[in-house]
């Protein structure tokens, strides 16, 4: 979901201010790469399990994607897939079964050759009955049959569509080492924190609390990469010390937005330091407004209209996000072109419009001019998620509700919003995960037990919708699957049950000695292999 | 000897309660916060009903509170400080792996700002109302009104940054691979800044308290007694006003030893030293019970000892006090 909860900056989505300079600046047209360096970049969390194949988040895939590789990584071209352990896949027309194509000639860090093998035992054990994403996407799995050492046919019981699959591949599908794992628990084994994959980069050492230290796998099955001797993640949990470790040189790179925003613009201009919008674009993530609808007043329509119409994004996006952000029109972001679409009836912002559907709704203003009062609670998961429910109550009242703002630290935030329900609104940042099944739809669905997180979790239950996205999710075809995840955007963007504010991502600040930055859109979680340091 | 075992045993024996009241105290404050750690690991990636029972019953956070808070208790009789669920290892390895380096720090301000401070304000209160005693007290005061995490965050920017003496942080150059003296003096001057933005608003206090201590002494009769028999400046500032002005300081050594544990949490951020202070800080969010009680068990230990340091300091320099013990 995010990386760590003392999270204090993120960034923008595409392109932001400064960001075509920098792009200009990068060059992504590579002369030859030079080989060798040690690349020193900054981390702020060390997950207490690094396994990407049990915790598919971004904290973990930061460091692991360099070890664990998946079957496919997240690609600007062609069908935005790039091959990685899989070399090619295609899904039966009955939706039954995904037919993959692994990889020759590719080893363990130990050794041992890489099979179809592992795979089947990944799948099986692992991502379908540990993995927080996979529990879910892989539910329906019920064989992986491996006729020979580089096939491997993924089996359903229930017609699962191949789009949705091949949308997992990135996030969902890091392989690992069944010699390692097999008969042991797969939870507490040793490997969870001492790596061992078929990436470019092996696992030396983690020493808790200073750094990670990887190094460059010899017989990577890439002939020619990876370009870096070793990469270091340094821990440095102060933002202010992160910024004054890339102006001097001391590390290389600040990812998921290390450096808050406000400092930014200055650092931009120090020689050498580039900041730099792209390569976020797989993780993106939503600036919402969630809704308790267990609230009588919020249970209306015309009163959750009311409160989209109050919000002026462009305002939240110049003022909070300083302009690296851009403004959401519902649960798809525009950077997913095959599901998105901006045929939404969004209500725009306009106080009068708000006022007229409040009084319409019944709830007329009282002698204090406040028509009811509500209990906001922002979530501290971004500074931008505080600053906007400290927005969105004096945007409120202008329309004559008075919000109450609760703060919570993280733990706090998730029992009473999640498990307790004990909140109106609440300021949420959802990330879009490739897929509307797969980070999306859980939000709108009924029917999902008390204290599961990012999820359903506010009394919403709308039949039409339910159906939606009971018809997606047997929808084998990939062109009616995005039609129908079109008729829902439709759906929620009329009845609002979340509204949405705002689209953002991380930036990072890099020397401009690092090459290969951002040229892929989840580049800081994928495996680095062509990434090089010019001297 | 016998009076200072006496002495020593009778604090000890009142620390028993101390630990008694922080053992309850931190149980009772964690569960009154919302959210448990299983809420706090979350965070990552969410999970399903099932995963979340399931975590919860391995965590053993589906017992109530007082079958938790008996089985820590138990645990601890047994000199075991429990498992610690955010690092997904023992309490008392992730502890000792931390604990050398915030004794450093400490040590380090302690005896900096503590030797420091008195010299200085014996130089500020041997002459009060000159022009040294002026600087050394504005000076003082700017310290002293000065937030650590900013004064850190300056050192850095000045010295790491722009003249580039001292590293950045960490307690360590990362990889070296180095051993024996050279280690050593590697950790030294990663330790210098951090331990300059911890000590020298300790250092401020120390100065005020000791030049107050050394105006008083100045209008004291055995100071002018000092005088009469013709004793130089010199020695009836160090000799005479200085010995009895320590006092209040020697106070104050004990009471800083406390301080700086959450002073430090601010400071190692800055400088990403992996310390007590953020390990507490890190438990906190996690809500990492055993760990956070870890923590406040060995902090209370070292505030407890050093508290033992002064009290057996003072006797020694105060003979009254030694008589009374």
């Amino acid at each position: 979901m995010k990386l760590g909860s003392s999270r204090r900056g993120f960034l923008a989505g595409s392109l932001g201010v400064g960001g075509a300079a920098a792009v200009s600046r990068f060059g992504w047209a590579q002369g030859a790469a030079r080989q060798g360096g040690t690349l020193v970049v900054a981390a702020d969390s060390e997950p207490r399990n690094l396994n990407p194949a049990i915790i598919a988040s971004n904290g973990v895939f930061y460091v692991a994607s360099k070890v664990i590789e998946p079957l496919a990584e997240q690609s600007y071209d062609g069908d935005g897939l790039a091959p990685r352990l899989a070399t090619a896949w295609s899904g039966a027309a009955d939706g039954k079964s995904v037919r993959f194509t692994l990889r020759q000639g590719v080893t363990w860090h130990d050794g041992k050759p890489f099979t179809s093998a592992d795979v089947a035992f990944s799948a099986l054990d692992v991502w379908r009955k540990l993995q927080n994403l996979g529990r879910v996407v892989f539910k329906d799995l019920e064989a992986v049959e491996t006729p020979d050492a580089s096939t491997a046919i993924f089996r359903f019981a229930k017609p699962t569509p191949a789009q949705l699959i091949q949308n997992a591949l990135p996030s969902l599908t890091a392989v690992l080492p069944k010699h390692l794992y097999e008969g042991t628990d797969i939870n507490a084994n040793p490997a969870n924190t001492r790596l061992v994959g078929t990436g470019p980069f092996r696992f030396v050492e983690h020493r808790p609390g200073q750094f990670y230290r990887l190094e460059r796998n010899a017989a990577y099955w890439d002939a020619g990469k990876p370009h870096l001797d070793a990469i270091v993640y340094r821990v440095l949990p102060d933002p202010g010390a992160v910024a004054a470790a890339i102006e001097a040189n001391e590390i290389q790179l600040a990812a998921f937005s290390a450096v808050p925003l406000a400092d930014l613009a200055r650092i931009g201009k120090v020689p050498g330091v580039v900041v730099v919008t792209k390569g976020y674009e797989g993780i993106t993530y939503q600036l919402t407004v969630e809704i308790n609808h267990r609230r009588k007043e919020l249970a209306d329509m015309r009163v959750r209209r009311a409160i989209a119409h109050a919000i002026d994004r462009k305002f939240v996006i110049d003022t909070i996000f300083l302009g690296y952000a851009k403004p959401a029109a519902g649960p798809v972001p525009a950077f997913d072109t095959r599901f998105y679409t901006p045929d939404v009836a969004t209500p725009g912002f306009s106080t009068r419009d708000a006022e007229r559907l409040l009084d319409e709704a019944g709830y007329r203003r009282g002698g204090d001019g406040m028509r009811f009062r509500l209990r906001l609670l922002p979530a501290p998961f971004f500074e931008q998620t505080r600053q906007f429910g400290d927005y969105l109550r004096q945007a409120l009242r202008a329309v004559g509700i008075d919000a109450e703002v609760v703060r919570n630290d993280t733990p706090g935030h998730l029992k009473a919003v999640y498990t307790d329900h004990n909140f109106d609104l609440a300021v949420g940042s959802p990330v879009y995960r490739n897929d509307p099944a797969i980070s999306t739809t859980i939000l709108y669905q009924s029917g999902l037990p008390a204290g599961v997180p990012f999820a359903n979790q506010y009394g919403y239950a709308d039949a039409e919708v339910d159906a939606l996205i009971a018809k997606a999710a047997a929808t084998i075809d990939g062109a009616e699957r995005a039609r129908v995840y079109r008729d829902f955007q439709k759906r929620v963007g009329e009845q609002q049950p979340i509204i949405h504010v705002a689209e953002f991502s991380f930036i990072s600040v890099a020397r401009d000695r690092l090459r290969n930055v951002a040229n892929n859109p989840r580049w800081t979680t994928s495996n680095w292999a062509d990434t090089w340091l010019a001297s | 000897m016998t009076r200072i075992l006496a002495v020593a045993r009778r604090r000890l024996l009142h620390s028993i309660p101390v630990v008694a009241i922080v053992v309850l105290g931190v149980f009772a404050l964690l569960e009154a916060a919302p959210g448990d750690a299983v809420d706090a690991y979350l965070v990552i990636g969410g999970g399903d009903a099932e995963m979340i029972q399931r975590l919860r019953q391995e965590w053993g956070l589906d017992r109530s509170f007082l079958a938790r808070l008996g089985a820590y208790l138990t645990a601890l009789a047994h000199l075991d400080l429990g498992w610690s669920v955010a690092f997904a290892r023992p309490v008392s390895a992730v502890l000792f792996e931390r604990l050398p380096n915030t004794l450093m720090m400490m040590a380090a301000a302690i005896c900096f700002s503590f030797s420091a401070g008195t010299l200085l304000g014996i130089a500020a209160g041997a002459r009060p109302g000159s022009l040294r005693d002026r600087i050394l007290s504005l000076v003082s005061l700017g310290l002293y009104a000065m937030p650590s995490f900013w004064l850190g965050l300056m050192l850095l920017v000045g010295f790491a940054v722009k003249l580039a003496w001292f590293p950045l942080g960490g307690i360590e150059s990362v990889g070296m691979g180095k051993t024996g003296l050279a280690r050593a003096l590697d950790i030294a001057r990663h330790l210098v800044l951090p331990v300059l933005s911890l000590g020298l608003i300790y250092l401020a206090l120390y100065l005020r308290l000791m030049r107050t201590g050394m105006i008083e002494a100045w209008r004291s009769d055995y100071i002018r007694t000092a005088r009469a028999k013709g004793l130089t400046p010199r020695r009836i500032a160090f000799r005479h006003a200085a010995r009895n002005a320590l006092l209040p300081v020697v106070t104050m050594l004990g009471l800083q030893a406390g301080a700086l544990l959450s002073g430090s949490v601010v400071v190692e951020s800055v400088f990403a030293i992996p310390g007590m202070g953020r390990l507490a800080f890190e438990a906190v969010t996690q809500r990492d019970v055993p760990l956070l009680l870890g923590v406040f068990l060995i902090s209370t230990l070292m505030v407890i000892l050093a508290n033992l340091f002064v009290d057996l300091l003072y006797a020694r320099l105060d003979p009254r006090v030694a008589a009374e013990g």
